[in-house]
């Protein structure tokens, strides 16, 4: 049995996230019989890496560095093997708009969208410019910061009067932001496997998740991990195939950024059965209430087994 | 590697629909909040915090703690250690009397109940007056630690608007009068009048003599949490509720936290009789008896030493701070910003124009290593989002000058790309700032927010 460093935690606003998905794996490593090294990520990262010496790093982290290739790197310097995507996948998926710029050019669909620096308006006056962006998506747009993995900082705008504001609060978030195309329809989420070690094949896609609102409980951050304001469906119950285009797009998106081990991509279907990817996520939640372990179960894998099969994986840039 | 034989794990649809199945209807309102998620990452070094409520202890003398424990350890060791009756010590009674005697109160011991800390006493009201549905009156913004007890209790809290003179006691009796339309009969009326949380801002002598009348006429109850009323940096104190009132609507909750120590978790409440014994009967429930050792700290913590210097400590203290921060406001901040002026209390509320986020802007915030409490929290009606509470007793001077320095700057930042994208001057650029008046406080603008961005959701 090895010796496993949970890295959980961490500076980012999914912090509390985090903390929970690392504690289940933790538990679900104690039963493997793994030795469990727990580290909450922080200025000692590295001394605390070099002291407990694991044998290899499972990352529960969520957003910020953890999920943006920094810890990663990290560990690549270390010397540590660790489980997931590598560097460049997670440069990749936490960068919304480069993802999306990918998914075009690969022929994926992902709604339209435009994306500005915030130099942008500031130094080149792209204010100007908005009008046009808007006749050119249509209302409502969705305004999003460009690499904050959670729903903060997310802002719906109806009319052309919310657009300034919703660009304010994305900006708070990060110094570039996308005004995307909003896709009326289901939210759907298909999470990627890679194969265990020795087993033929390539990565898996698990059965699609769907959230579905609870009553007037609209979806949102808060209701997303919590138990009660909204349903999970998995399976889905959807057309035979749409399941079958949604589980393609998510397997190529997953291909196209280069994930490793596990990931999660987001979609929508709209009213004419069209689907359409949002964003991929590299290491996407493992808590109680989270998609990819119920999608992991509806396909007959338990959540140890799903973590056994994620450590054994070969993660990272290699 | 290979994976050997494991306990069965626990499965994760199954677990949703367990638990899920078992929650009380109540906990549906007990919701988390984007706000927590930020706030979880401000406890790193280097931060400084405007958000907490925290008095300064430090301040408090180590030699006095310790003359404190020691002589509880020599002459009631073992009563310290041991249960103690519902309705607190008769000891700690007289010390709560001292207290209220130095606001012109001079209630009868026997209508007293010690509690763990002043927030019990909203829990024990809240349990013994709340049916689901029943209205609760509370100010806006109101004390953000009351919200999740009214949610808890399935309360329909009802909101009034407050200007510098604390809650607008026309607009509370055209509220009453419109509920009573209605067919709704609130049961209480929850009020900070002195040096509010979070707005700062005090209620005043006409004020508060309606407010006792309205209640009398329409026989409601009030609430009258005064924690903060000693913690006074200028001018002449109003009475409080209680003493206008005699006792009769009018429940009364004090704390030794602000003025003391919130590590005791002592509080009290005063209440008419009938009042009383279903908050005994609540308390029993809720933990039997307020802790003994606590109790006996504060009664020998009264007989060493005279509370009133550690008070008058604090007061020079907080006094010397407020005065920083609304230097340091009128200094870093932009023209379109307001705040209140408070004589007193721990609190200053900023209200930002309506299209700034106060959540959004923590979370740019604390890039810069400086947070703040958002107004959503002190609202139930999703008001609040363009203003946030600052606390100046928790932070020395340099701390407070150079927090507001941070936060002045994230702001401006805000509001020049906001004047960019609109492609407006900005807004207010030019005009004169209004100086905050002496003494009194600005008027607290509380912006309704309309058909505003939405928050929209994809999570990881």
């Amino acid at each position: 049995m090895s010796r496993v460093a949970v890295l959980k935690g961490g500076r980012s606003l999914e912090r509390q996230v985090s903390l929970r998905s690392g504690a289940r794996v933790e538990d679900a490593l104690e039963r493997l019989g793994h030795e469990v090294v727990s580290i909450d990520v922080g200025v000692d990262l590295i001394s605390q890496l070099r002291e407990s010496a694991p044998e290899v790093a499972f990352v529960a982290l969520h957003g910020g560095d953890g999920e943006d290739g920094t810890v990663q790197e990290l560990l690549e310097i270390l010397g540590i093997p660790y489980t997931g995507s590598g560097v460049l996948a997670c440069s990749r998926a936490v960068d919304k708009v480069l993802t999306k710029h990918l998914l075009l050019e690969a022929g994926i669909p992902t709604p339209d969208f435009f994306a500005f620096n915030q130099t942008a308006f500031g130094e080149l006056g792209a204010a100007k410019a908005l009008p046009a962006i808007e006749k050119r998506l249509h209302f409502p747009i969705v305004v999003k910061p460009s690499s904050q993995g959670s729903a903060l900082g997310i802002k719906f705008a109806g009319t052309p009067e919310d657009v300034p504001a919703a660009l304010v609060a994305a900006f708070s978030y990060d110094g570039k932001v996308l005004l995307e195309r909003h896709i009326e329809g289901r939210d759907l989420a298909v999470s990627v496997l890679d194969p265990e070690p020795g087993e033929a094949g390539g990565p898996q896609a698990l059965p699609v998740v769907e959230a579905v609102p609870l009553g007037e409980n609209f979806y949102d951050f808060e209701a997303r991990y919590e138990i009660g304001r909204t349903s999970f469906v998995c399976p889905a119950e959807l057309p035979d195939e749409v399941t079958e285009r949604a589980q393609e797009l998510a397997l190529a998106t997953y291909g196209l950024l280069g994930c490793r081990g596990f990931g999660r991509v987001d979609l929508m279907l709209d009213a004419s059965g069209e689907l359409h990817v949002l964003e991929a996520n590299p290491i996407p939640g493992l808590t109680e209430t989270s998609l990819l372990p119920q999608a992991a179960e509806a396909a007959g894998i338990g959540f140890d087994q799903l973590v056994g099969r994620i450590l054994s994986a070969p993660g990272g840039s290699r | 590697m290979s994976t050997p034989p494991s306990p069965p794990s626990r499965s994760t649809s199954r677990d949703l629909e367990r638990y899920a199945g078992l929650f009380a209807a109540r906990t549906r309102g007990m919701k988390s909040s984007a706000m927590r998620d930020i706030m979880s990452v401000i406890g790193r070094p280097g931060m400084i915090s405007l958000a907490g409520g925290l008095p300064d202890t430090s301040s408090f003398p180590p030699e006095t703690f310790a003359a404190v424990t020691a002589r509880i350890a020599e002459e009631s060791c073992a009563r310290a250690l041991q249960y103690g009756p519902t309705e607190g010590l008769e000891e700690t009674k007289r010390c709560i009397a001292e207290v209220m005697a130095a606001e012109g109160m001079h209630p009868d011991h026997a209508d007293m109940i010690v509690t763990t800390g002043g927030q019990q006493v909203i829990d024990l009201v809240t349990k013994a007056l709340i049916d689901p549905g029943d209205v609760i009156i509370a100010e806006g913004p109101t004390y953000p630690g009351a919200v999740p007890v009214f949610h808890a209790y399935q309360a329909d809290v009802v909101q009034i608007d407050m200007d510098a003179d604390g809650m607008r006691i026309d607009l509370l009796e055209e509220t009453l009068d419109r509920l009573e339309c209605e067919g709704r009969r609130p049961k209480f009326v929850y009020t900070v009048p002195s040096f509010q949380n979070p707005a700062g801002v005090t209620m005043s002598l006409p004020r508060r003599r309606r407010l006792v009348e309205v209640v009398a006429e329409r026989e409601l109850l009030v609430l009258e949490d005064n924690p903060y009323g000693l913690l006074r940096y200028e001018g002449e104190p109003p009475p409080p509720l209680y003493k206008l009132d005699g006792g009769v609507y009018v429940m009364y909750l004090g704390t030794f936290s602000k003025i003391l120590s919130p590590g005791l978790r002592l509080g009290w409440v005063v209440a008419p009789p009938p009042v009383l014994e279903k908050i005994n009967l609540g308390k029993q429930g809720a933990d039997l008896c307020t802790s003994t050792l606590s109790q006996l700290m504060v009664q020998a913590y009264f007989e060493l030493e005279d509370w009133r210097d550690y008070v008058d400590s604090l007061t020079e203290i907080y006094r010397s701070r407020r005065d920083t921060m609304l230097d340091a406001l009128a200094e870093s901040f932009p023209p379109q910003a307001e705040w209140t002026r408070p004589a007193g209390g721990l609190f200053i509320w900023v209200t930002l124009p309506d299209f700034i986020d106060t959540t959004d802007l923590l979370a740019r915030a604390q890039r810069e290593n400086v947070a703040f409490v958002p107004g959503e929290g002190a609202f139930l009606d999703g008001r609040g989002r363009s203003s946030m509470r600052l606390n100046f007793s928790g932070s020395d001077e340099g701390r407070i000058r150079e927090g507001i320095r941070r936060i002045g700057e994230v702001i401006k930042e805000q509001v020049a790309l906001y004047g960019t994208l609109t492609g407006e001057p900005e807004p207010g650029a030019g005009q004169e700032r209004a100086t905050p008046e002496a003494g009194g406080g600005r008027v607290v603008e509380l912006p309704r927010r309309g058909a505003g961005p939405d928050r929209r959701a994809r999570g990881s």
